[in-house]
């Protein structure tokens, strides 16, 4: 299987909920490093593979895909808002309001309660959270969305994140990354801190709450193998162009 | 509010270095507020070391002077005053009360005080308090001595016991009056003033060891026995000093004038109150010291603060980035850290507050049996609140450098999770 096939056809008529192009960026801090985004779509609904290893500008890219840092040129529109164009707080809030986003691991705040972990986005989007409590109270629904990713009801309240395990951490993350039904699904290699079978499973879990929510997701994996499972693989260095002499994390 | 829980939640997970930077704190609250207790507590002392006298008269000289050797018992009068002079101001209308004193001999490195029953009755120290007589009586006899506390714990002596007055002032003065001996009719409790420090006798008996003296030492051939002296009429011809009473306040300033321009002799009138403050501004230097002291020793916890938040951020670095990546703002990962600061500030603060009244309560009756020094337990008063609250204030700002830096952090790292 090479990576620049596209595996499924999207429907026509699905509207592009992200569109970035000419977009030029360079780290203030960071001398060498580059990246150039001359056109760049992704469709409601879609579930987008992106390969790339480190250094390939994968932090880079997501960071101008949920507004943390804005390009020097360019365009990115989001849900039609072109996001260059807000203010560092507007941002952050369009961020909470519309993305969830799982990380490669460490994903809880260790001290917090999983109910709370999974809670937190609701405290920074009145959106979410008057979605999420649509059907009841928040609490109501984090439950839910974690039994309907397998965490035992006794860990919901009770303990604290830094004593579940990596996968169960990371199907909580995942939770969070739901709740209150965000448009778009940030994973950033959220399967490679788990073992094969493992992997396998959470991956079925969250396509399934993924579909439930109506979501759209991007994932990024050096895994070619996962390919299979999403409509879309592509290679990011399809996508963004980076130059740089140094090392990018 | 679930970000404030976890905030919450992460300080305790840190929960010993942040009691330990909360109890740093306190105890330096508690010494910048105890200092300032003790400063005050320690002034008032001074002021309140002699009460209830409206006048010092001596011979002319400065007011400062007068009242160290009349009170303090620290130098020696530049002259005395004749007896016949103390007599003429004591028939002054407006007196109501007066009391000779007479120094200049010595016991064991204390001073030999002369002066009448009158003085028990008469001098008051912390506003009311009379001189209390821990056991004994005032003396009766002619070679009788009524001992302060410091001197009768220093030397070990009871009543009945027999001492020896030396003349001049050296601790051991071998010009002693070993022929007339006294003995020790009364102890008086602790004041906490420099009568714990003085030998009372009364005025004859400093006139009955000189009566065989002529210019500081005896006069050869001429012993004359304690039991002769007995028989002999003593009346003093000269006196160091006099405590006056008035009946009136209103008198006071026209009797001073009055001594100060007394003909027949040179003298001063001083007004205790208005000296002692005089003399607090010269050796209240010393407090200045002790409050620079303890304002480093806050400056030092706050540091402390700082340090214990800075290496707390690398490992926090995670915890930014996930609040972020959920749409926290920089501006609110800065408000959380110096919210963190300013808790610990507060909570240090309170328990320093605690800490103190409760040194205060505990130790208050042991500090003023031991050392003389009343400190008062009073509410905080407006200027301890400033300190507190400029205290707070810095530990604030102090707490915005690690705020400022996170808030950096947070802006490079982006939603990057770095370990």
């Amino acid at each position: 299987m090479t990576v620049h096939q596209v595996k499924a056809v999207m429907p026509v008529a699905a509207p592009d909920i992200v569109s970035m192009s000419g977009v030029r960026f360079a780290w203030p801090s960071r001398d060498s490093f580059r990246l150039a985004i001359d056109d760049f779509t992704l469709q409601e609904g879609e579930r987008l593979l992106l390969i790339g290893s480190s250094g390939s500008g994968k932090s880079t890219f997501l960071s101008l895909l949920t507004g943390i840092v804005t390009p020097q040129a360019g365009s990115i529109t989001i849900l039609g808002t072109g996001i260059a164009g807000l203010s560092g707080s507007a941002r952050d809030r369009f961020r909470g309001e519309h993305f969830g986003i799982i990380f490669q691991m460490f994903n809880l705040l260790p001290y917090g309660s999983v109910i709370d972990n999974v809670l937190l986005p609701l405290s920074f989007s009145a959106e979410r959270r008057k979605r999420a409590t649509a059907r009841g109270n928040a609490g109501a629904e984090a439950e839910r969305l974690l039994t309907s990713l397998g965490i035992e009801a006794s860990l919901v309240r009770g303990a604290s994140a830094a004593s579940l395990s990596v996968g169960q951490q990371q199907r909580v993350a995942a939770a969070r990354a739901l709740i209150g039904a965000p448009q778009i699904i940030i994973a950033d290699e959220p399967t490679s801190s788990l073992d094969r079978n493992r992997q396998q499973a959470f991956l079925d879990l969250l396509f399934t709450v993924v579909a439930e929510a109506g979501a759209t997701l991007v994932m990024v994996s050096h895994d070619e193998s996962l390919g299979h499972r999403f409509s879309r693989v592509a290679p990011l260095s399809s996508i963004a162009r980076t130059e740089h002499g140094g090392g990018q994390p | 509010m679930i970000i404030l829980r976890l905030a919450r939640q992460s300080l305790a997970n840190r929960w010993l270095t942040a009691t330990l930077t909360i109890l740093a704190i306190a105890v330096s609250v508690m010494l910048l507020l105890g200092v300032e207790k003790v400063r005050t507590g320690a002034r008032q002392s001074f002021a309140d070391t002699i009460s209830g006298t409206d006048l010092i008269v001596g011979a002319r000289s400065g007011a400062l002077n007068l009242l160290l050797y009349s009170v303090f018992r620290i130098g020696n009068a530049t002259n005395n005053i004749t007896w016949k002079t103390y007599q003429e101001i004591s028939k002054a209308p407006d007196i109501d009360w007066i009391v000779p004193i007479s120094l200049g001999d010595s016991h064991h490195g204390f001073r030999v005080m002369g002066t009448t029953t009158d003085y028990f009755k008469r001098y008051h120290y912390r506003r009311t308090h009379a001189l209390e007589f821990a056991e004994g009586a005032p003396f009766s006899d002619l070679f009788d001595a009524v001992i302060g506390a410091d001197v009768a714990a220093q030397l070990g002596y009871k009543i009945g016991d027999k001492i020896i007055v030396a003349h001049g002032l050296g601790s051991t003065g071998f010009l002693e009056h070993d022929d007339k001996p006294f003995r020790v009719s009364g102890i008086l409790a602790k004041t906490g003033t420099p009568v714990d420090r003085t030998v009372h006798v009364s005025l004859e008996a400093i006139e009955a060891f000189h009566v065989d003296w002529q210019s500081g030492a005896r006069i050869p051939g001429q012993t004359v026995s304690a039991d002769e002296v007995r028989k002999m009429k003593l009346e003093p011809t000269a006196i160091t000093a006099a405590l006056i009473g008035l009946k009136s306040k209103l008198a006071i300033f026209g009797l001073q004038r009055a001594i100060n321009e007394y003909r027949a002799e040179p003298l001063s009138a001083i007004l205790p109150g208005a000296t002692l403050q005089e003399l607090w501004g010269l050796v209240g230097t010393a407090e200045t010291a002790l409050a620079a002291v303890s304002a480093m020793v806050v400056v030092t916890a706050l540091l402390g603060m700082v340090t214990m938040i800075l290496t707390t951020l690398n490992e926090r670095r995670r915890e930014m980035a996930i609040l972020r990546s959920v749409g926290a703002r920089p501006a609110t990962i800065l408000g959380l850290l110096v919210a963190e600061a300013a808790l610990l500030i507060v909570l240090g603060a309170l328990s320093g507050i605690t800490l103190l009244y409760g040194a205060l309560f505990a130790l208050q009756p042991y500090i003023d049996r031991v050392y003389g020094l009343f400190i008062a337990i009073e509410p905080l008063k407006s200027s301890e609140l400033i300190s507190l609250g400029g205290v707070v204030l810095a530990g604030i700002l102090a707490g915005l450098l690690p705020a400022l830096r996170a808030y950096r952090l947070s802006l490079a790292d982006g939603m990057t999770v770095r370990t």
